[in-house]
């Protein structure tokens, strides 16, 4: 058996000296962060998942000094937090880019058009799922039902809403967002960095102007059923631009053979877990399936 | 294609019946949500919100739990418990602090109602947690929102703001010697945590994953400490019951399903979007005020109340979307998502994305549902690759039987449901991808864009 990549950069049977420590000033302003975040629940242990969002705003992903950080402020061991971080789909655990395209994949999204749309962007990015380009802005990612399937097919951009897209309308998206143009959702506000938003995610409100105001009332599709109960005639059917289809020409084959990307779900394990991540402080073992 | 059947499936007009939207349609929660700033206390309160408050703040809590129970007023997350039932569950006098925590981790597929809701409208979802609490005797509440919604985080950190601003949050609300604080709470990417066991362990800084029960959290919920856990659009429900009556209500809906609820239309159709109407109406009534299947296209296959509820066809445009309708019918009326797919959608496609769905939120607590999902998308896989024997179709049924029922929660059971109606509406499907070693349909076809691309072409 040759060596496995869960084997290789760690060194067997060396346990992992202790995460280093935030620097004293970093250390000093989390933990008056995190004194306001514990503030919010009776019991300390809640404040958990709010702190590993504040670490991650701190440094763009859960690192071990964060967890080390949680663990400390929070009285636990660090396996406890290490348990509660692996089990999360939004923390990630190496560095990422500055913004987080989630292409929606499940059944509607990805019947819609999702899949296509994912396709697409890992073409145009030259990255696959979970992976960053190399300029460190954009990480591409498939998602789970994002709760706005009346807007198929969806892309959340650092948990903000990008409803109806298209393939040409994503690489213009992710264009924009790589010449660092101004973007806006269309839902919610103009997007802030990855870390920005973790920390809102740590209950920290918005406190940009206007920020809270974005994106109006609701949604066109949210709007449809209280129109026609008023009487208004019934709606045109909304067209968003949609330049284009995913194909150039068309494209007949009698049987489709769906290929590996179509299986985006191959996602049984996609995330690293202590059991897949070799540099994770717990230690090497087997592949799965060995 | 005939004028009379414009979706499949046999019409049944009604003799006389009124099908205009403005009759079938009840828009409540969504009543101003076109209007500006309709998120806001100040719109809030200028279509009467927290008038339900005051009314019941002059009621005793027992009166309040009393009317709640009487209006009928039924879980809106998918299981349909009377929500004054819960109520009424909580021990009163026990000495142990009391809990309201709102269920607001959507993440059933399909379903996208409490989401615009929140976004929209939050200040019913707290008026509503207000009378709960006063009912139930609680001082502190929780949100637990799905984290991969900021949009929605930013509204409700403001609302809460507001109410507190206001006097509705805090302490001795409105004079009344009450008080309440709310926590709002972000999750962090977990289907799981939608079930209400595995939300209390997650928020008490846990992996999300469910627990035995009993005790019930009514009992031993969060923190141990007796709590009402509660969807939403249940809570959002409860300030207009309050304002209206509870003859209001039942005015609506049927006797065992009263009141009006959010409909989501999705997928293949014209119109996708809100619908907010009286419980029992029918997705033919809903697409006929609607617009129907996207132009050209018949209905195949739908859910009623997200992926976790067995699918229905053409047949069943008619069955009417209440609790018992659909029960009757042999699915379950869910979150109310109507995610509607046309002739151009493969089924075991679709049945195979949902069950690698399941696959990667199986919290890996219980051996049926964390080796079931695992098997199930094995094979789906490979069905859809073409590479599938018709012995496996048995098989897929008997995994299925193997992990629904057996699980610890509801979401083993929720993966075995598309596999049997699948397996049940579309067999001959299935045997099509094994026997043509592949799957028969183009996904392009089924796209959003399909229709003006040809349209483009030709």
């Amino acid at each position: 058996m040759t060596t496995s990549s869960s084997e290789r950069g760690v060194s067997l049977g060396m346990p992992e000296l202790p995460a280093p420590d935030y620097p004293d000033d970093v250390r000093a302003r989390l933990e008056t962060d995190a004194r306001e975040i514990i503030a919010r629940y009776p019991d300390s242990r809640s404040a958990l998942l709010p702190l590993l969002h504040l670490v991650q705003s701190e440094e763009g992903h859960v690192t071990r000094t964060g967890m080390q950080f949680c663990a400390d402020v929070l009285g636990l061991t660090t396996a406890e937090v290490t348990a509660v971080a692996t089990f999360y789909t939004m923390y990630r655990r190496k560095p990422s880019g500055d913004y987080q395209v989630g292409v929606c994949t499940n059944t509607l999204c990805a019947v819609m058009g999702g899949d296509a749309i994912f396709e697409a962007l890992q073409e145009h990015l030259g990255v696959g799922n979970g992976e960053t380009t190399d300029d460190g802005k954009v990480t591409l990612e498939h998602i789970e039902c994002n709760a706005a399937c009346d807007y198929a097919p969806v892309v959340m951009v650092n948990w903000e809403f990008f409803d109806n897209q298209t393939p040409a309308s994503v690489r213009r998206l992710v264009d924009d967002l790589r010449a660092g143009r101004p973007v806006t959702p269309t839902r919610g506000a103009p997007l802030c960095t990855f870390k920005e938003t973790a920390r809102i995610l740590a209950g920290f409100p918005d406190e940009r102007e206007g920020a809270t105001e974005s994106g109006g009332s609701a949604g066109p599709a949210s709007l449809v059923g209280l129109r026609l109960a008023r009487g208004e005639a019934a709606p045109a059917r909304v067209v968003h631009p949609r330049e284009g289809g995913p194909h150039d020409g068309s494209r007949e084959t009698a049987v489709h053979e769906p290929s590996p990307t179509e299986h985006l779900s191959s996602h049984d394990a996609p995330h690293d877990t202590s059991a897949s991540d070799p540099s994770h402080p717990a230690g090497p073992v087997a592949e799965e399936g060995e | 294609m005939t004028l009379s059947t414009p979706y499949g499936g046999t019409s049944q007009p009604e003799a006389g019946g009124e099908s205009s939207p403005e009759k079938l349609l009840a828009p409540v929660l969504s009543a101003f949500w076109d209007e500006d700033r309709s998120w806001t206390l100040d719109v809030y309160q200028r279509h009467e919100g927290y008038e339900g408050l005051r009314k019941a703040l002059a009621m005793s809590p027992d009166d309040v739990i009393a009317f709640v129970k009487d209006s009928g007023l039924r879980g809106r997350g998918g299981a349909g418990f009377p929500t004054g039932m819960k109520w009424q569950f909580i021990p009163q006098g026990d000495g142990k602090p009391h809990y309201l925590v709102v269920n607001a981790d959507e993440s059933e597929p399909g379903t996208c109602k409490d989401i615009p809701l929140l976004f929209a409208n939050p200040h019913s979802l707290i008026e509503g947690m207000v009378i709960a609490c006063y009912a139930i005797r609680s001082s502190h509440a929780f949100i637990y929102l799905r984290g991969e919604v900021v949009p929605v985080l930013r509204r409700l950190h403001s609302a809460v703001r507001e109410a507190y601003a206001a006097g509705y949050l805090g302490s001795n609300i409105l004079g009344s010697g009450i008080d309440l604080d709310i926590t709002v709470h972000a999750g962090a990417g977990a289907y799981i945590c939608g079930e209400e066991t595995a939300l209390l362990d997650s928020l008490e800084g846990r992996r999300g994953q469910p627990r035995l029960r009993p005790p019930f959290p009514a009992v031993a919920g969060l923190y141990a400490c007796p709590t009402v856990v509660n969807n939403v659009e249940s809570i959002a429900s409860v300030p207009a019951i309050l304002k209206n009556g509870k003859e209001w209500f039942r005015s609506m809906g049927s006797e065992k399903s009263p009141g009006f609820t959010l409909y989501s239309l999705s997928g293949h159709v014209a119109s996708p979007g809100q619908y907010e109407a009286p419980l029992g109406i029918t997705l033919r009534q809903l697409l006929d005020m609607s617009g129907g299947m996207r132009p050209g296209h018949r209905l195949k296959f739908w859910t009623p109340g997200g992926s976790s509820t067995p699918m229905f066809t053409d047949e069943h445009l008619d069955v009417p979307l209440d609790y018992e309708g659909v029960g009757a019918a042999g699915s379950m009326l869910g979150t109310k998502a109507l995610q509607c797919f046309d002739e151009t959608t493969c089924v075991v496609r679709a049945v195979t994305r949902w069950t690698e769905f399941y696959a990667h939120e199986s919290c890996g607590k219980c051996t049926p549902c964390r080796e079931g999902t695992y098997w199930l998308a094995q094979l789906l896989r490979d069905i859809e690759a073409g590479k599938g024997v018709m012995a496996d179709l048995d098989k897929l049924n008997d995994i299925a039987d193997n992990i629904n029922g057996k699980s610890f929660c509801a979401l083993g059971d929720g993966a075995a449901s598309p596999i049997f109606s699948s397996l049940k509406y579309f067999r001959e499907e299935y045997e099509e991808h094994i026997t043509g070693r592949g799957c028969p349909f183009d996904p392009a076809k089924s796209t959003a864009w399909a229709d003006q691309h040809t349209e483009v072409l030709a």
